[in-house]
């Protein structure tokens, strides 16, 4: 199987975010970065699976200036075998999608990976704009996958309960919770990851129709306002009367 | 004018198609225009949705409909949005809207925001929407600058506003393509309001000690009407199913009311929760980290709190 698995690079969990002065862009000084973690905990490692089990080939993609070089070599140390950087500093999910569909679009991949959304915009709009360039079904938070010849079984978190579903290869799937389990790469896949190849393509070109045009931190909490542990009646006063949530 | 997808997910509308439609028809009194709704499908009532300001409810009713299918769903909408020449189409950010919402601003050639959660302002040639992002630390304003605009609203973000009338629904004729995904099983939990739309969600975490001390967890959910939810470890532990896992690996969500039980409040946990409008925090560890995210705080031995509070409730409630 040939598997594409596009990931994303976004700060760290518990990366303190901040703004320029004005509000204008994110302030990157001092923060790490990592993989996005639905990308590569659940898209990337799936994707690893599928070809031990099957064979095959998993290519990485991302879409991102060559300072994410570091988290593609990740990607390839837990186990794709190549992978391509389309060299931009994107700026809207619709950027991201037109870019990837542009590569995968002559590359016969039978399944196109994604994570279920980025933590950083938490948008979730990239794989279903990257499907429909590519005129793909596409399936959004998967929770399994399995493949038996061209035929994928898959399962699906939906409000209240999960749908099962079967769909024919080629399609675009974004993973979530219950695909995958983290796999921390090991010191043979890393070495390797360093000889495996990366391959850099220039970025075509896309109309922007979305501008970030303001940041702001959330207001303060106003601190916690601490109950009795013997005064509940009076913590349901304040539900009521102050928070107005009962 | 502004178009709403009103969801119907086996024929029947919940919170999101009304949330949807009430912030579509305040949209669109920003704008000076009107609000249409479009059903997908079969759903009892379809015209109740001129309560929440629908001007006109259109249906488009195929077998084909019935199951979604992002292709087959974006295509009708699409094809829809042009035939009424609609200027901003409105979806809600559910399980469907998210597989929907990119492929129909593809095929619009719309700039799309996802996930806002706050009416926009319409005053400009662009269209400012705002939503939360980096889990729930910092918020963005987006302008949307195409000459049609899709965007998805966050459940729980806008109170639905019933006060219009019901209209008469509409038939559309539209045929769909044929659908290239199968809906081979739908598995519901029953009983339960799903997390994502809980107004009320208690949640419990290690401080539990056991699966076989939850009573008390379910016991304060009766009496508020609430949805459980439980943290990572006890997901992962298998003593709560993993469909009540909140937090940034599990489900993010946002109601009126959270109350953390026995949660020390790791980054991960509030990535998923911190949109929650109030938070209350019940741990015995005065130094617990969530106590700096939560808006009340009870300092004691959830074992003794907990039914205390449940006890309080239940009179709060008689008393109504």
């Amino acid at each position: 199987m040939k598997l594409l698995v596009c990931i994303s690079q976004t700060p760290d969990t518990t990366a303190k975010i901040s703004f320029s002065a004005d509000g204008k862009e994110f302030n990157a000084a001092g923060v790490q970065f990592i993989m996005n973690p639905y990308d590569e905990w659940y898209a990337l490692v799936r994707a690893c699976e599928l070809k031990e089990a099957l064979g095959g080939t998993v290519v990485v993609l991302n879409v991102g200036p060559a300072a994410n070089d570091k988290t593609i070599r990740k990607a390839l140390a837990i186990g794709a075998d190549e992978a391509v950087r389309i060299d931009a500093d994107p700026k809207s999910a619709g950027f991201v999608a037109k870019q990837i569909a542009e590569y995968a679009r002559n590359e016969q991949f039978d399944i196109v990976f994604f994570g279920k959304e980025t933590i950083d915009y938490n948008g979730s709009e990239v794989g279903a704009m990257a499907a429909e360039y590519l005129d793909l079904p596409y399936v959004s938070y998967a929770s399994k996958l399995d493949v038996n010849g061209n035929l994928a079984t898959l399962e699906r978190e939906i409000e209240g309960g999960i749908e099962v579903l079967e769909v024919n290869t080629p399609f675009v799937l974004s993973a979530a919770k219950g695909m995958a389990e983290q796999r921390i790469p090991n010191m043979r896949g890393i070495m390797a990851a360093n000889t495996k190849p990366l391959k850099v393509v220039p970025a075509v070109p896309y109309q922007e129709n979305v501008v970030a045009a303001q940041f702001t931190l959330p207001p303060p909490k106003a601190g916690v306002k601490l109950v009795q542990p013997d005064q509940m009646d009076e913590l349901v006063r304040l539900l009521h009367e102050e928070a107005k949530v009962i | 004018m502004v178009l709403v997808f009103a969801e119907s997910p086996r024929g029947q509308f919940k919170k999101a198609a009304f949330e949807a439609v009430t912030f579509g028809k305040k949209l669109a009194d920003q704008m000076g225009t009107s609000c249409a709704a479009i059903v997908l499908g079969a759903a009892q009532n379809a015209g109740e949705l001129g309560r929440y300001g629908a001007a006109r409810v259109l249906q488009v009713s195929a077998d084909a409909l019935n199951q979604i299918d992002s292709q087959v769903y974006a295509q009708v909408l699409a094809e829809a949005a042009k035939q009424l020449g609609a200027s901003v189409v409105v979806l809600s950010h559910t399980s469907t809207g998210k597989t929907i919402a990119g492929r129909l601003a593809v095929r619009l050639d719309a700039g799309l925001v996802s996930g806002v959660n706050a009416l926009p302002n319409a005053g400009g040639a662009a269209l400012r929407v705002k939503k939360s992002v980096f889990s729930g630390k910092a918020i963005a304003e987006f302008d949307i600058t195409s000459a049609v605009k899709v965007v998805s609203l966050m459940g729980n973000a806008v109170r639905p506003d019933a006060s219009g009338n019901p209209v008469s629904a509409e038939a559309l004729s539209i045929a769909p393509p044929a659908a290239r995904v199968k809906v081979k099983e739908v598995k519901t939990q029953e009983g339960t309001v799903p997390l994502p739309e809980a107004e009320v969600v208690v949640s419990a975490g290690r401080g539990m000690k056991e699966p076989g001390n939850w009573g008390i967890v379910e016991d304060l959910a009766s009496v508020l009407g609430a949805t459980t939810a439980c943290s990572r470890p006890v997901a992962d532990s298998h003593w709560r199913p993993h469909h009540e896992h909140v937090g940034q690996t599990g489900i993010a969500i946002r109601p009126n009311l959270y109350i953390a039980i026995g949660i020390s409040g790791a980054i991960q946990h509030l990535a998923g929760v911190n949109n929650s409008k109030t938070i209350v925090v019940i741990n015995k560890d005065p130094e617990a980290p969530f106590f700096k995210a939560a808006d009340y705080g009870v300092v004691g031995d959830l074992f003794e709190v907990v039914p205390k509070l449940t006890e309080a409730v239940k009179k709060f409630k008689a008393q109504q």
